[in-house]
């Protein structure tokens, strides 16, 4: 495998006697698309939340490009370019839809609390906001409030406002939860093409989506990873079987 | 009439005052979700450190810069020491916590400046009063503190309307954890907010002490309406806020002139002078009741 990005190792968090990460290694190497799989319960939305800063882990390290932010505030793993999409959809209703970009690429520049005045430098941050949303597809309806947008819409706005950051890696927590077969397909097809650009973690229950996506797939069970490999792999592999997918696969 | 409009005008200026105050209550729970019971102090601690400063640095108006700035200040110390810790907790912790600190600031207050009250001298320019119709003068100082506050209130609607630090500060009341992740910090964001706040009430404390009596524990009083004010308006809004004070400030006003009288003469005896008063503290809190019955998130919930 090549040079892992984004690294974690022996990861383990307890709520009292359940283990909801036990002892947890992961490797997205950069330029992948690295799923995790599990049925609910499995402890992917805690291992997301580990990585991102907002749980903090018992014990084990999270690795960002060699660097260990175990223990950085989101904000800070954020400015080290780690981008996090939410399981919910997470855009701000009452914003423009590039106002919300905007909104991320600031973040992104770190300048938040010098600019108390509106900035001379509006057109610029405006610029980089519209070609994210153009990334997405999603720059015709840049003038547009968020809330007026669709729910696969709103996902790609997501999308845009953690790309705008330039992120070396991304968390994607079901960025399909909730799409129609129509959004699915185009945000699947959005999704192949930043393949290349970070690397990027996915979790996601639309398991067409993984196999179509995932270089890599890890299987999470009860708070371990009990297999991890290609989709041919995961797909042929008994214990997964067994374990999760039934036999639908 | 004349009594009318010299309550209106009264409960305009109270309306203002609760406004200084809210403004901090309201951003600081909106954006951090914290129930700050001591924002009442950061008013106290205004008003008495503008009885020292105007005492011994010169008058009114230095006093009026020094005791803000210091207030703020003061409110960021309790915040680095003790709010902090209280964030993400739950309401009752932070009930608890900060009730704590109220009732240790009141003591800290009377062992610096004594338990009897303090008297505020008015600023010598505008201590006179005018002609403001027939038969009616009103004080100039009054008029200025409503000036003041509605001036601060178009500043705060331009910088979080308009500005960058301003849309931070709507998203955050919006939506804390995605804000983060987009890299903003938050706990810097929150320190701002909460600075600002705290200089606000501490700046509103100066401006009443000339009205009021400067004693420990006059900003509970305002706090409770401060809360009524920021339910009334919506938890995060600033405008919300401004409406909501002008509205509580009049209501409570005039309806403690007009509720008394009006007890007095449709009834007589004993029970119309009890009964007035009775009815006029409750007001409030049936707007409020009204209020939430039609919008249960207040006039102008931040929050979409």
């Amino acid at each position: 495998m090549a040079e892992a990005l984004l690294e974690i190792v022996g990861l383990r968090k307890s709520y009292g006697a359940l283990r909801v990460t036990d002892g947890v290694d992961l490797r997205v190497a950069a330029g992948t698309i690295h799923a995790v799989i599990g049925p609910n319960g499995a402890g992917k939305t805690t291992l997301i939340g580990q990585i991102f800063g907002a749980i903090r882990p018992d014990s084990g390290q999270i690795r960002l490009a060699g660097r260990d932010i175990t223990g950085l505030s989101p904000h800070r793993r954020a400015r080290l370019g780690l981008a996090r999409s939410f399981q919910i959809t997470s855009v701000l209703p009452e914003f423009s839809v590039l106002e919300n970009v905007a909104l991320a690429v600031q973040g992104s520049h770190g300048s938040a609390f010098r600019f108390v005045w509106p900035a001379r430098s509006e057109a610029k941050w405006n610029g980089l906001a519209l070609a994210g949303l153009e990334r997405v597809g999603l720059a015709g309806r840049a003038g547009d409030l968020a809330s007026a947008l669709s729910h696969g819409e709103k996902r790609q706005l997501e999308l845009a406002m953690a790309l705008v950051a330039e992120p070396r890696a991304m968390l994607l927590d079901e960025p399909l939860a909730g799409a129609g077969p129509e959004e699915a397909a185009r945000l699947i097809a959005l999704l192949g093409g930043l393949r290349g650009s970070c690397a990027i973690l996915l979790v996601e229950h639309d398991m067409d989506a993984v196999f179509q996506l995932a270089d890599t797939i890890s299987v999470l069970a009860q708070g371990r990873v009990i297999a991890s490999g290609t989709p041919d792999a995961i797909r042929a592999d008994p214990v997964v079987r067994a374990a999760y997918l039934g036999e639908d696969f | 009439m004349i009594l009318f409009v010299v309550q209106a005008l009264n409960g305009f200026q109270l309306g203002m005052l609760l406004f200084l105050i809210a403004a901090g209550l309201t951003l600081v729970f909106g954006v951090m979700k914290f129930v700050n019971l001591a924002h009442g102090v950061q008013y106290m601690l205004g008003a008495y450190l503008g009885v020292t400063f105007a005492a011994h640095a010169g008058g009114f108006w230095p006093a009026l810069v020094l005791a803000s700035v210091v207030a703020g200040l003061a409110g960021l110390v309790l915040e680095r020491l003790i709010f902090r810790h209280l964030y993400g907790r739950s309401e009752l912790d932070q009930v608890l916590a900060t009730f704590g600190v109220i009732i240790t600031l009141n003591e800290i207050v009377r062992v610096i400046w004594g338990s009897s009250p303090l008297e505020l001298a008015m600023p010598e320019g505008l201590s006179a009063s005018f002609q403001l119709m027939e038969g009616l003068r009103y004080p100039v100082y009054r008029v200025a503190l409503a000036g003041a506050g509605i001036l601060v209130a178009v500043l705060l609607a331009f910088v979080v309307n308009r500005t960058r630090v301003g849309m931070l500060i709507r998203a955050g009341a919006s939506n804390q954890e995605m804000v983060g992740a987009l890299g903003v910090d938050i706990g810097g964001l929150f320190r701002l907010v909460f600075g600002v706040g705290a200089m606000l009430a501490g700046f509103a404390g100066v401006l009443a002490g000339p009205l009021v009596s400067v004693e420990p524990g006059m900003g509970e009083n305002l706090l409770i309406l401060a809360f009524v004010v920021i339910v009334i308006g919506g938890v995060g809004s600033i405008r919300g806020a401004f409406v909501a004070a002008v509205i509580v400030g009049l209501v409570d006003t005039l309806g403690r002139a007009m509720i008394t009288d009006a007890a007095k003469a449709l009834l007589s005896g004993p029970a119309s002078a009890r009964l007035g008063p009775a009815v006029a503290s409750m007001l409030i809190y049936l707007v409020m009741a009204a209020v939430l019955a039609v919008r249960p998130t207040g006039l102008f919930p931040a929050r979409a």
